[in-house]
């Protein structure tokens, strides 16, 4: 059993602004605790999780990795979130490198094909569109979930960028929900891209059926 | 934390600013020494994804002239150990990078980088 990130120093108050560790959260932990094995095997080095929200995956994944082995870049639109990353980094004595920003945008043209781990939980959650563009816009709490159309808007464009992020062995993580089209997004990510994938581990949580795909050439 | 790692692999990502948009230039930065486990296979792997001039100069604004001009041929632990410690163990927590083409400048504060750039500026 690797242990859950200890989350204490993290309040009610911090949760108004940024979201809090969930079912999705926590089916993305236990999905990683699947991938034990090979995640240490393939000794990764770079590490970038996006949309860290809490800090709560990375700091997991670096208790998994060894906290002194590797890089963990975490961005995420909103401040707050970055925030709270760099305080649970602090708590967990693992060093956690949150950068506010969009996606990889800011990481793009130094990272191509050097990411090993990458990691998204995005906001997949099916909303209007004008809903999902504000919440881009205000980058706020509603931005963990407001996904737009499908609940593809903000994955979709990410999704065009982890070919060239990935390094050779280099593995993707994204947790997405039955709505999304799951077959659709497999289907889309190895014609486009040619990268397989395979369904790491799923379960049902309230009314959403949770997912964790994992991407590779 | 804005480390001399992440500073090496962060660049300017306005719309149209894609020639001299890397390194970022620092500007009235506050630095902070924290140490950092020394893991030398680490260290090594992160070479071959770094751009060692940038790396140099970026040392030389926040006072560090350890490391050679020119990236050695060969790592020795000696070497390592001074990478170790201008890649991972200098944080920047106040300031700014600027970018040295369009002048776009992305603040630091609390020991982290706001590379969020507003509507018009997204390529
Ligand atoms: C469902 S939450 C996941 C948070 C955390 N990783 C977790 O698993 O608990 C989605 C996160 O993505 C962030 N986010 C939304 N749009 C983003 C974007 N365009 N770029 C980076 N992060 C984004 C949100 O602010 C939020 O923190
Ligand atoms: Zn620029």
């Amino acid at each position: 059993m690797i242990p859950t990130p200890d989350l204490s120093h993290l309040t009610k108050d911090d949760y108004e602004y940024v979201y809090e560790p969930a079912e999705d959260t926590f089916l993305f932990l236990d999905g990683l605790e699947l991938e034990v094995d090979e995640l240490r095997t393939s000794k990764p080095s770079i590490c970038l999780e996006i949309g860290s929200g809490s800090g709560c995956v990375s700091a997991f994944l670096a208790s998994i990795l060894g906290t002194s082995t590797a890089l963990f870049l975490c961005t995420d639109i909103n401040q707050f979130a970055s925030s709270c990353t760099l305080a649970t980094g602090r708590q967990n004595k693992t060093p956690l490198d949150p950068i506010i920003g969009s996606l990889a945008t800011p990481l793009l043209q130094r990272l191509r094909h050097s990411v090993d781990i990458l990691l998204f939980n995005p906001p997949y959650v099916p909303t209007n569109m004008d809903e999902a563009d504000g919440a881009q816009h205000t980058a706020g709490i509603q931005g963990s979930w407001a996904g737009g159309t499908d609940g593809m808007q903000v994955t979709d464009v990410f999704l065009k960028d982890v070919e060239v992020l990935l390094s050779d062995t280099g593995k993707f993580y994204l947790v997405a929900i039955k709505q999304n089209d799951i077959p659709g997004i497999r289907h889309r990510m190895m014609t486009e891209y040619g990268l397989k994938s395979v369904i790491i581990t799923q379960r049902r949580a309230g009314r959403e059926h949770l997912f964790i795909i994992k991407f590779s050439r | 934390m804005v480390r001399l790692i992440t500073h090496n692999l962060l660049a300017c990502h306005v719309k149209g600013c894609t020639t001299n948009n890397f390194p970022l230039q620092f500007q009235d930065v506050q630095i902070e020494l924290q140490e950092a486990e020394f893991n030398p296979d680490f260290v090594r792997n992160l070479l071959p994804r770094l751009e060692w001039g940038a790396l140099v100069d970026a040392a030389k604004q926040v006072g560090d002239t350890s490391l050679p001009p020119e990236q050695p041929e060969m790592t020795d632990d000696d070497v390592l150990q001074k990478l170790h410690h201008v890649l991972l163990e200098i944080h920047i927590t106040e300031g700014a990078m600027v970018c040295s083409n369009c002048k776009h400048i992305y603040p630091i504060s609390n020991g982290i980088p706001n590379m969020l750039l507003s509507e018009h500026e997204i390529g």
